[in-house]
Order: C-alpha cells, then structure tokens, then sequence
C-alpha cells in the first residue's frame, strides 16, 4: 500500500464513486458486519454497477467478508465502501448479517458471547 | 498455532456470512506492540489499512474543495475464527485524541479494549486510559515486556500509574501468540466480572 498517500486525490476519486454522498442515510454498517451474495444475485444484472461494486460482487464470490476487510481490499475509506454496500443492499446483490450501528447506545457484550469468547481463546 | 498466510490479498479461512462476529480493540501508544499483538493473534494475514480523515467539516462530501485537510489514520485488523459460528476480529489502533471519531466508530459494539504498554514510556500510555473510559470501553493494561526494559512489579506499576485496584494489569509479550491471547483472556475474564450477577 505504498501509492496511498495521496489523501486529496483519493477523496476525489471517492466522491466520484459514491455519486457524492458521503454517508448512507439508513443506520449505517458496523465494520464487522457480515456482508454475503444474495442468493439472488446470480440472477441480477449487474449492468448499473460501476467498477468497485463489481469488485464487491468479485470479492464475495470466494466467500462472506466483513465491511472492514472489503474497504481494506478495495482501498477504500470505510465511508465510502458502507455507501456502496448499502446500495448493493438495496439492490439485492448482497445481504448482511444482522449488525448495524444505529443511532442509540450498544449494548454490552452478553454472557453467553463472552462465555463463547473465552472458551475460544483458550482453545488457540 | 496456524502460519500466517502470506499471498497478498488472501481472505484467510471462507466465512458462510452468518457467523457471529466480535471485535476487541488493542490500543496503545507509538511503539507499544499493537501491530505486533494483532499479527500474533491473527488468522489472517494482518491487515493494514489507512482510514481518511477530515480534520476540518465532516464527512467527505467537501472533499472537492481544494486546501482540505485530510489526515490517514493507520489500522491493522485481524481476524480469528473462535469456533464455527464465532468470529472475532482484532484492531490495532492508535491512542492520539485527535482520531477520535474513528475510535468511537471502532469502540462502537466492541466487546472491550486491550491497552498496550511499554514500561519504558509509561506516561504516554495515560492520555490513552482517559480516551478508553471516554469511549466507554471496558479495559485491561498489558505491559508488553520489551527486551532490555527494566522489570517492574505489577505493584510499582500500578503505583506509578496510579491504577484502580479495580482494572486488572497484566504482563505479555505482544509477539508471543500464547501471551497476547493471555491477555485477551485477562479482558474477556473481567468483562465476565463486570456482568451483572445471573438471576437463579
Ligand atoms: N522485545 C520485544 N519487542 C517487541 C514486543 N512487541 C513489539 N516489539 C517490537 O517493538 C516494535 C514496535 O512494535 P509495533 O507492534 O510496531 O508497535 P505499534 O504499537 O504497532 O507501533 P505504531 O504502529 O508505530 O504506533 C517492533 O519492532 C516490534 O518488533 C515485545 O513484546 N517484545
Ligand atoms: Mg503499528
């Protein structure tokens, strides 16, 4: 990731992809929500795509991947790649697992995920 | 112990899409190890990302207008399969105020924070304590024993810091899988303590 440090021209580029706007006006994807083909998606055209939401739709072929982990492969800002998903949400292309930020506060972890969590640690 | 895999862009083990996924960050000043304890841990090669930032207006719907200032906050992220439905994913942040936003866009449903110290500059890690509680986030201090730092116990420590006696400290050595998960688990165990008491 070496020819990243232009921050100006890539906010251009980016503006450019997202048709603009900045931040999707449903309640926004956390990062590490779960984002997978729809099982519609073979179906759908995908001719009113532009180019990074084909690279979306590429990337998930081999599997289900985080918001974050899309943005990073894409090399785009988080911002960003959660506008393209939610228009692909839209779509129908993809769907996401249940994890949203919203507007309110979020709750703690429960126990039984915590239970989980450390049960896992202790088997690596 | 799984090797990291190395081919640039490899997604690390498939994941169906309705797996559960947690996320704990690892905090720390310049130089604290967080990169090194998340590639310790990490199934996947480690990723690095650079999230833009506008320090002037919000958002990046201005970003045409010319002389913005714009700033990249690096990240790394991995990412360890607990068990088949149970993903946890890991993000080494930086401690600076001024990234802020993101942090709480991080801490956001985190489960908690792991914060990584070097005992040599311990004073660069309380400016971090005050953003984790004001994040809300729930925390363990791992002091990452450096090479060549000198020891301190875990009282002087806390002294010196001047440590509730109430939020645990523990010793690991970030590039250590065994003693960065150690320390994950020191977090998750004290998250546990804070849960309110099961109703029998
Ligand atoms: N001896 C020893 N060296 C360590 C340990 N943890 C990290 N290091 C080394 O310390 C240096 C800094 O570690 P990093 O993991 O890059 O620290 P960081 O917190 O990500 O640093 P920045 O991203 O620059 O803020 C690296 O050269 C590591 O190899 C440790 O536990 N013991
Ligand atoms: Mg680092």
């Amino acid at each position: 990731m070496t020819a990243r440090r232009r921050g100006g021209d890539r906010l251009v580029a980016t503006y450019v992809v997202t048709g603009g706007r900045s931040s999707p006006t449903r309640n926004t994807l956390d990062q590490i929500t779960l984002i997978s083909l729809s099982s519609s998606a073979p179906y759908l055209s995908r001719s009113d795509l532009n180019e990074e939401q084909n690279k979306i739709l590429g990337h998930l072929a081999r599997g289900a991947q985080s918001v974050i982990e899309l943005g990073a492969f894409l090399h785009l800002p988080l911002a960003v790649i959660r506008v393209l998903l939610c228009d692909l949400i839209e779509s129908g292309h993809i769907a996401a697992s249940g994890r949203r930020i919203t507007d309110g506060p979020a709750e703690g972890p429960d126990r039984n995920t915590l239970e989980a969590v450390l049960a896992g640690l202790h088997r690596l | 112990m799984q090797d990291y895999i190395d081919s640039d862009s490899d997604p690390g083990p498939v994941l169906r899409g309705n797996e559960r996924t947690v996320k704990i960050l690892i905090v720390g000043h310049m130089g604290a190890g967080k990169t090194t304890a998340v590639q310790a841990v990490s199934e996947i090669r480690p990723i690095k990302t650079e999230e833009v930032m506008t320090t002037a207006g919000s958002g990046i719907d201005r970003a045409d207008l010319p002389h913005k200032t714009t700033t990249t906050v690096a990240m790394d992220f991995g990412r360890v399969n607990l068990n088949e439905e149970l993903v946890l994913y890991l993000f080494g942040a930086p401690g600076q105020t001024r990234f802020f936003d993101i942090l709480e866009d991080l801490a956001h449903g985190a489960l908690g924070a792991l914060v990584l110290c070097d005992p040599r500059h311990l004073a660069e890690t309380y400016p971090i304590l005050d953003l984790v509680e004001e994040l809300g986030l729930t925390y363990v201090i791992a002091v990452n024993e450096f090479d060549g730092a000198d020891r301190y116990t875990e009282e002087r420590l806390r002294e010196v810091m001047e440590l509730a006696p109430s939020i645990p400290l523990v010793f690991c050595d970030a590039r250590s899988r065994l003693s960065t998960r150690d320390a994950l688990i020191a977090l998750v165990q004290h998250l546990l303590t804070k849960l309110p008491e099961p109703v029998r």
